[in-house]
């Protein structure tokens, strides 16, 4: 980009913003260059008040002590976090992708009703209703299954609000032309209407799929045996309530924030994207 | 019928899962319910009066509040001046912006981890300790004091770490709709910096700001994941600092299982949220008309 000449004071502000970025950037690295430190530092020198940057010695053995330690169930609250995260990001775009559809394209008598009783859930935060749905999913007998973890968390009132927002914009000529070919409903949806849509369903999904993974009260709440631990259950219940080795609990903090990082910077787009669609309620 | 096959199977689990959960809580909030979902004795209004008398419940929402008066400050001024200047800027806009956003990913037990044990460790190796140790201080227990409460320097800046980028990302996807001809017709009747920020991009991201703000509160309101990991230890929680989710976690599913009062803690929280929320809107839209 073409730099028009400046004035000296402009030069000035210009230096001082860079300044100011570079510093914050720094200090919001600071975080994440600590968990990667602490991960690779043995138990002992973690408490050597003596400052370092570097771990005095590289303790890779860090990450194979984790995955043996008999008291911190890392693989299998990882492949429970995945499960869990994978199977309700996929359910929330199939059941709110296709209510949003419905709400938005398939003329009925009492769309509106079903609309507004779908939209009225959005004024009570979902974490307050953590007591009543505990009753529930307890007398349901879902304590500690992964259905108890997955299924209720399925029902994303925000999602199909957003997807009923996004179909309502989509090109109305496309389903037309599809309608005349002969699709139902049905197949306009599946064939015509998701194809065209997968930036918007990735930027949905891609969002869906973090809030799941870092879930933290409901896990907590329902994950009450050890089999039953996702991966932050995992890490909060040796952080607050037992003395472990805590080199290993921050390589567990890194593996468990490995794979949204991977997500990041491949993905960044479309996580930008939900983040402002569902920021704003997408208007 | 083509919309039921649509809609149905969504419309169906929020049923089951939002409305009847919510319903059942209300019936139970007037029963005496320990340890059963089933309750027979019918205590009318008697589990809202213990829950408005009981102190611990009144001082988790002054825990509310003062966190609320800590973060939402904070975080709206912060993610609006990051906003601004990453907007400004042009070479590495795009490097800048991922660092402010990257924190998004990181789950607030994690983060809760770092800050706990490293960032605002009690030792001489914590960072903060190491840092002021620099100066010849002795190292703080930033946890355990309640006398300054330096605990909320280490809860406050954990949250907005967590979620600057996000609302970073809100006010630059906000700065991006405005108008550049509102810009070029400002700088022809000679507006410099100061006032086209105060006359132009202000005045521009209102619906924003809006959003921003009410988001900033409710997600407050909720707060429970790094007050539970970064307070508790070896299993025990401190009798100060609970905000009212901690609370009702301890209420309602601690080791008496009182339904009762949790029910009713949940309905007396939902209805205090929804109050912020119309209230809220309603100012704004006053504000938006003078």
């Amino acid at each position: 980009m073409a730099v028009v000449a400046k004035r000296p004071q402009d030069r000035a502000a210009a230096a001082v913003r860079y300044t100011v970025l570079v510093l914050a950037a720094l200090l919001f690295l600071l975080p994440f260059a600590l968990l990667a430190r602490n991960a690779l530092t043995l138990d002992q020198d973690l408490n050597n008040p003596e400052w370092h940057w570097f771990p005095p010695t590289w303790a890779w053995s860090n990450l194979t002590d984790l995955f043996t330690n008999p008291e911190l169930p890392m693989a299998r609250s990882l492949v429970n976090s995945l499960l869990i995260a994978v199977t309700q990001t996929a359910g929330v775009l199939v059941l709110s992708g296709m209510a949003g559809y419905g709400l938005a394209r398939i003329p009925y008598r009492w769309s509106n009703a079903v609309f507004y009783t779908i939209t009225a859930t959005l004024l009570i935060p979902a974490a307050v209703t953590f007591v009543p749905s505990f009753v529930l999913v307890s007398t349901l007998g879902w304590i500690s299954t992964l259905r108890g973890l997955i299924i209720p968390g399925l029902f994303q009132a925000l999602a199909t609000f957003l997807f009923r927002q996004f179909f309502l914009s989509f090109p109305k000529e496309v389903e037309e032309a599809a309608f005349l070919d002969g699709l139902s409903y049905w197949g306009t949806f599946w064939r015509v209407v998701v194809p065209n849509s997968l930036g918007f369903t990735a930027a949905i999904g891609t969002i869906t799929f973090i809030q799941s993974w870092n879930a933290f009260l409901w896990p907590l709440v329902i994950g009450r045996s050890q089999e039953a631990w996702t991966v932050q259950v995992a890490l909060s219940t040796f952080l607050t309530a037992q003395s472990v080795d805590f080199g290993q609990l921050f390589m567990g903090a890194l593996v468990a924030i490995a794979p949204l990082l991977l997500m990041f910077v491949f993905l960044q787009r479309w996580i930008v994207e939900g983040v402002e669609r569902s920021g704003i309620g997408g208007d | 019928m083509w919309f039921w096959v649509f809609v149905g199977p969504f419309a169906l689990g929020l049923v089951v899962f939002i409305y009847v959960p919510i319903l059942w809580s209300v019936y139970l909030s007037f029963f005496s319910a320990y340890n059963t979902v089933t309750p027979s004795r019918f205590v009318g209004l008697g589990n809202y009066a213990d829950m408005l008398a009981d102190p611990a419940f009144r001082s988790s929402l002054g825990t509310f509040l003062v966190f609320a008066a800590f973060i939402v400050p904070t975080t709206f001024v912060l993610s609006l001046g990051a906003a601004l200047l990453v907007a400004r800027t042009r070479v590495m806009q795009t490097f800048f912006r991922s660092v402010f956003f990257l924190p998004v990913a990181c789950s607030y037990v994690v983060a809760s981890l770092v800050w706990k044990m490293s960032l605002f460790s009690g030792v001489a190796s914590g960072v903060a300790n190491a840092a002021i140790g620099l100066a010849g201080h002795e190292p703080i227990p930033w946890l355990s004091l309640t006398d300054p409460p330096w605990y909320w320097l280490v809860i406050v800046s954990a949250r907005l770490w967590l979620q600057l980028g996000f609302f970073m990302i809100l006010f630059l996807a906000g700065i991006q709709r405005i108008n550049p001809v509102l810009y070029e017709a400002a700088a022809i009747d000679g507006a410099r910096g100061w006032q086209t920020l105060r006359y132009i991009t202000l005045p521009q991201l209102t619906a924003t700001s809006t959003a921003v703000l009410l988001l900033l509160i409710v997600n407050a309101f909720q707060a429970f994941d790094e007050f539970f990991n970064i307070l508790s230890t070896f299993g025990t929680y401190p009798p100060y600092a609970r905000p009212p989710l901690v609370y009702l976690y301890y209420v309602a599913l601690g080791r008496g299982q009182d339904f009762g009062h949790g029910s009713a803690g949940a309905v007396i929280l939902t209805a205090v949220i929804a109050v912020v929320a119309l209230v809220q809107g309603r100012a704004m839209r006053l504000g938006r008309e003078d």
